[in-house]
This record gives structure tokens, sequence and C-alpha cells, in this order.
């Protein structure tokens, strides 16, 4: 299954152009507000219609603006996860969970609903009206709901950005187990990096309504030139595996042969997990430091240096945990004498490590 | 009370509720038309709807008599299908129907601009159709605009006195609804009694109408919440 778009819009004080295409996983559009994310959400929702575009579906044509093929939003079969859960109001949880179901084409059988109600956590809920249900419960029915109704895609419109940060720690786990546990593409919209970092498969970096990268998540959050957001959101995901929890109240990480020590975790050891390094919390240093209460240091070899706006460089550093992102000065880089091939050390202090950052 | 009296409360009631029933699918399509769709003539067929409203009703009876008329060629062409309005009952209701459509079409509509269209769009991307997503999402959501609507429609309807008179006159048993029986009661010595105790029965009615739909909308916007 995979999506392909192709999209020319030009509204009056900006025009977006793009051409990508969204594997299995989960991809995210990932770019600040303005930059055309919600555009491409709705052209390819069949919500709106765009000057030029050509969208398919596993080889469904969606819309094809040279054939003038436009398929309205109820016959593409693309579920829409809303930033506001958009439940109805005069319909209870399970009848909401129960909307899409009646048009499928798939038939959805009692099962897989009873599986979606347990893995959402809101068999509790079934029988109440949305306006009852906190913030993050409601975006949980809208996410069984939209699943439900058999679509082969799903969207996810910056589905966290109206909660609080305790409810978006409710939800991220649940389009984890979307990403893991079910074969279907889904495009999630967001501008943040710790969403990003925690759930991307695959990023499609957006500025301006045009790709300024795609690829591997930890290809394009690694990349110094792909700041969709801005320097302050760079930041390298690296992949590790759950080592050892210790007495002491550390769990220790392994990531490539290096040891990273984190506050305790609740992942098992043995198990996999994404940790993202912002850009902005690593240190470097030419000698292995001693007499520093940092715990976690990386050896590497700088790899590409690259200006931001300002003071600022961002240094690459591959590391035998992988590439990371060290945001330092200017002045620093020539007092180090830093130069592509150096080997230096990047100091990452244990608790900028945020725990929102750490995904399973 | 005396026979008459009952019969032209009977009368009323039974022409306003048609009136109100008959014009309610009407009412709700082009309060929808007006509150959904961009269409040219949009403004006119506003206007057209809200005529009734501004013209003198003497005029929409007149109207009604020289193209339902039996003589009219309309009037004429409808009556071989068996549809006769002109002296007859449903006339009554047809004139009381076209005078309260303004003030149902107003109060749907407000009700279907308040239904959030994020919501038939959600609705959409799960895959229902068009009609479905009205049926099953706007038109619940505005039922409570939709039966303010249809009760004012009927209060309206009880009380509509010039253009049902110009259009099929004053004939007891027929056409003769509250209005006309107190304008009949009035033209004739001794009447005043029977008069008042009708003017009487009319402000029970109307209010009666109004706080039927108050407390029906309430009820329904509580279940919604509940």
């Amino acid at each position: 299954m995979s999506l392909h778009v192709d999209l020319k819009h030009r509204f009056r004080d900006f025009a977006v152009d793009l051409d990508f295409e969204v594997p299995e996983g989960i991809t995210v559009l990932f770019g600040r507000s303005g930059s055309g994310k919600s555009t491409v959400i709705r052209a390819i929702a069949g919500l709106f219609k765009p000057d030029h575009a050509r969208i398919s579906l596993d080889g469904r044509v969606l819309c094809d603006s040279e054939a003038k093929l436009f398929l309205p939003p109820h016959k593409r079969r693309v579920g829409t996860i809303f930033q506001d859960a958009r439940l109805f109001p005069h319909l209870t949880v399970a009848q909401n969970l129960d909307f899409g179901r009646r048009f499928s084409r798939r038939d959805v059988p009692e099962r897989e609903v009873a599986q979606m109600v347990e893995m959402l956590g809101i068999g509790a809920l079934l029988e109440r009206r949305p306006d009852g249900l906190s913030g993050g419960e409601q975006q949980r029915v809208a996410i069984g709901r939209a699943l439900l109704s058999g679509a082969e895609l799903i969207l996810a419109d910056e589905p966290l950005a109206a909660l609080d940060e305790g409810r978006k720690a409710e939800i991220l786990p649940y389009f984890e187990r979307l990403r893991d546990e079910i074969a279907i593409p889904v495009l999630y919209v967001s501008h943040s990096p710790a969403e990003v970092a925690r759930l991307a498969t695959t990023v499609i970096a957006l500025e301006a309504g045009r790709v300024i990268g795609e690829g591997a998540a930890d290809l394009v959050l690694s990349d110094p030139a792909v700041l969709p957001v801005g320097t302050a959101g760079a930041g390298a995901l690296l992949r590790a595996t759950v080592h050892a929890h210790h007495a002491d109240g550390l769990t220790e990480l392994s990531a490539g042969g290096a040891a990273l020590f984190l506050p305790h975790l609740e992942t098992p050891v043995g198990h996999p997990v994404r940790l993202r390094i912002a850009a902005q919390d690593v240190m470097l240093s030419l000698d292995r430091p001693t007499g520093l209460s940092a715990l976690n240091i990386l050896s590497g070899v700088v790899s590409q240096i690259s200006p931001t706006q300002g003071a600022g460089v961002l240094v690459v550093l591959d590391t035998d945990a992988g590439r990371v992102l060290s945001q330092v000065t200017r002045r620093s880089v020539a007092a180090l004498n830093l130069r592509e091939g150096v080997r230096c050390h990047a100091v990452i202090k244990t608790v900028s490590i945020a725990r929102d950052n750490i995904g399973a | 009370m005396g026979p008459e009296e009952w019969q032209a409360v009977a009368l009323s009631l039974k022409v306003a509720f048609w009136a109100a029933l008959a014009s309610l699918p009407l009412g709700i399509f082009v309060a929808y038309a007006l509150a959904r769709w961009r269409f040219p003539g949009r403004e006119i067929l506003n206007g057209l709807v809200h005529l009734p409203l501004i013209l003198p009703p003497v005029v929409t009876g007149y109207l009604l008599l020289i193209s339902l008329g039996s003589r009219a060629p309309l009037g004429a062409f409808l009556q071989n299908f068996g549809i006769v309005f002109s002296f007859r009952w449903t006339g009554a209701a047809l004139a009381a129907a076209i005078m309260g459509f303004p003030l149902m079409v107003r109060a749907i509509r407000l009700s279907i601009e308040a239904v959030d269209t994020k919501l038939e769009e959600a609705a959409s991307s799960l895959g229902a159709s068009p009609l479905t997503v009205f049926f099953r999402v706007t038109l619940p959501l505005s039922w409570p605009g939709i039966l303010a609507g249809a009760v004012l429609a009927f209060a309206k309807a009880l009380g509509e006195f010039g253009a049902t008179i110009t259009f099929v006159s004053n004939i007891p048993g027929q056409t003769r609804t509250l209005p006309s029986a107190i304008y009949a009661f009035l033209q004739v010595p001794g009447g005043e009694g029977a008069a008042l105790r009708l003017v009487m029965i009319s402000i029970a009615l109307a209010m009666g109408a109004l706080i039927l739909s108050e407390i029906l909308a309430r009820r329904m916007s509580g279940g919604g919440r509940s």
C-alpha cells in the first residue's frame, strides 16, 4: 500500500508545490504552521480541490486534475483524524465508532471493533455522549472511528495539537501501536520534533509549500540542512535497546554498542526504544571529559559543520550510537578548531533527554 | 360555546396542523439550500420566501386566487387530478402554509447554519454520501430548530386571516377558521360574546403552541447532553 501525491496550488500569498510518496508505517509531514501541511491533508481527503493534482492510493486514482477526476470524500476510503476530534454530539461513543462501519466496502467484523475498543481503552465510555468525555478520550474515540471505517489510508491532522502535555502522553502510545500493529499507511501532520522522533517511520519535511527533505526518520532528523521548524527543533533520533535497570534508579540503554544512561524507564530489558537528542542539549569536547557530572558521553567524528542563522552552528557527529547533532556557536567551532574528520566527544546531560522524547 | 364556535376551533386546528406538516419538507429543503449552497438566484429565492411576510396578506390571497382558483388555468389543471383549493379547507391550509413559510424557513435555516460543517466533513470522510450526511448528521443536529420552525408555522397558521379570506372566503365548516369566525361574529349584532370567547381560545392556543415548542426544544437539546 502506498500513496502518491503530486500537488500544485497557488494561494493568494503562497504556493504549494509538492511531490512525494507515502509508504507503510507512519509518515510525518513535518513543518511549521503555514508550510502547507493542512492543504495537503485536505486535498488528499477530498475536502479541497487544488489547481493541479494527481493523487493515487495504491494505484487507485483519487484525484487527477488532467483527467478532470475528483473523487468526493466519501468515495476515497481515506479516514481522517482531525485536530478537534469532531465526534458527533448526538450519538453515543459506540454509535460514533459504528458510524463509518456501515459505509465500509470491507466488512469490518464485530471482533475488530472489540479489539479496537480494547486497544484504545474506551470500553467504559461506549454508552456515553462525546461532550462528557475529556479531550484525550474524545481523540481516542476519533482514532477508533477512523480506523473502523474501513479506510485504506489514515490522515492525522495534528491530532495532539489541541491537547495538553498529559493528554498527549496518553494518546502517543496508541499511534505507536497503530504504526507497529496495523498495516495501513498513516500520514501524520506535526510541527513537534518530539512527536516526529517518537512516531515517524518516514519524514517529509515541508517549508513554505515545498518538500525540503524526505526519507527515513533518523536520516532526515539528523540532516542539519533540513530544519523545517528551525534550529531550536533540531535533534537527532537514536535507536537503542534497554540493556539493564540499575539499582540506583537508572536505566542503561545500548545504542550501537555505546552505553547511555537514563532515569528509570518502564520498558523491559531487550526492548527497543527511540531517543531524541535535541541539538541544543549536546556539548562538544575535544578531549574525553573527566570530572564532569554528565553520564552520557559519545565519542565520534565530525562529519559536517553547518552554519545556521545568527551565531549558531550545527555540528554533525558520527558516533557508534548513530548521528548526533550538536548546536554550538561559531566562536566555539573556531576555538576548538573543529573541522570535518576531527574526533571529539558529545556530552549529553542525562536529564536533558526529556521523558516525552523517549518512545518505545 | 355554540357548535359554530367549536366548528371554527376544530377547523383552525386542522388547517394549521396540515399547513405546518405539509410545508415542513419543503421548508427544510429551502432552509438547507439557503444555509449551505451558493447558487445563482439564491437571493431571489430568499426574497420569494420572505415575500409573504412583507406583502399585504390580501395580495398573497389574491395571487393565490388568480393562479389556483377554479377558473385559473393552473387551478383547472390541478382539478383534473382531484386537487382543489378554491373555497375548500385545503385552500385555507395552503394560504396559511404560505404565510407561515418565512417564519418556518428562518428558524430552520438558523439551526442548520449552527450545525458545524466540520462534523459534516468528518461524516463524509467516514464514507457517508451527502444524502446520508444530511439525514444522519445535519438533520438530527438541527432538530430543535426544525421543531421550533414547525410550531411557529402552526401558530402563524392559526392566526392567518387576510390571505385566507381573500383566497377561500369565509364559509362555515369549510374555510371559516378562528379569525374568520371572530370577524363574522363581530359583523352581526350580539356577536361580541362569541367573538370574545374565540379571542380567548386563540390566545390560549397560540401561547400553548409556543410553550410546547420551548419545552420540546429544551428536551431535545437536553437529551443530547445527558
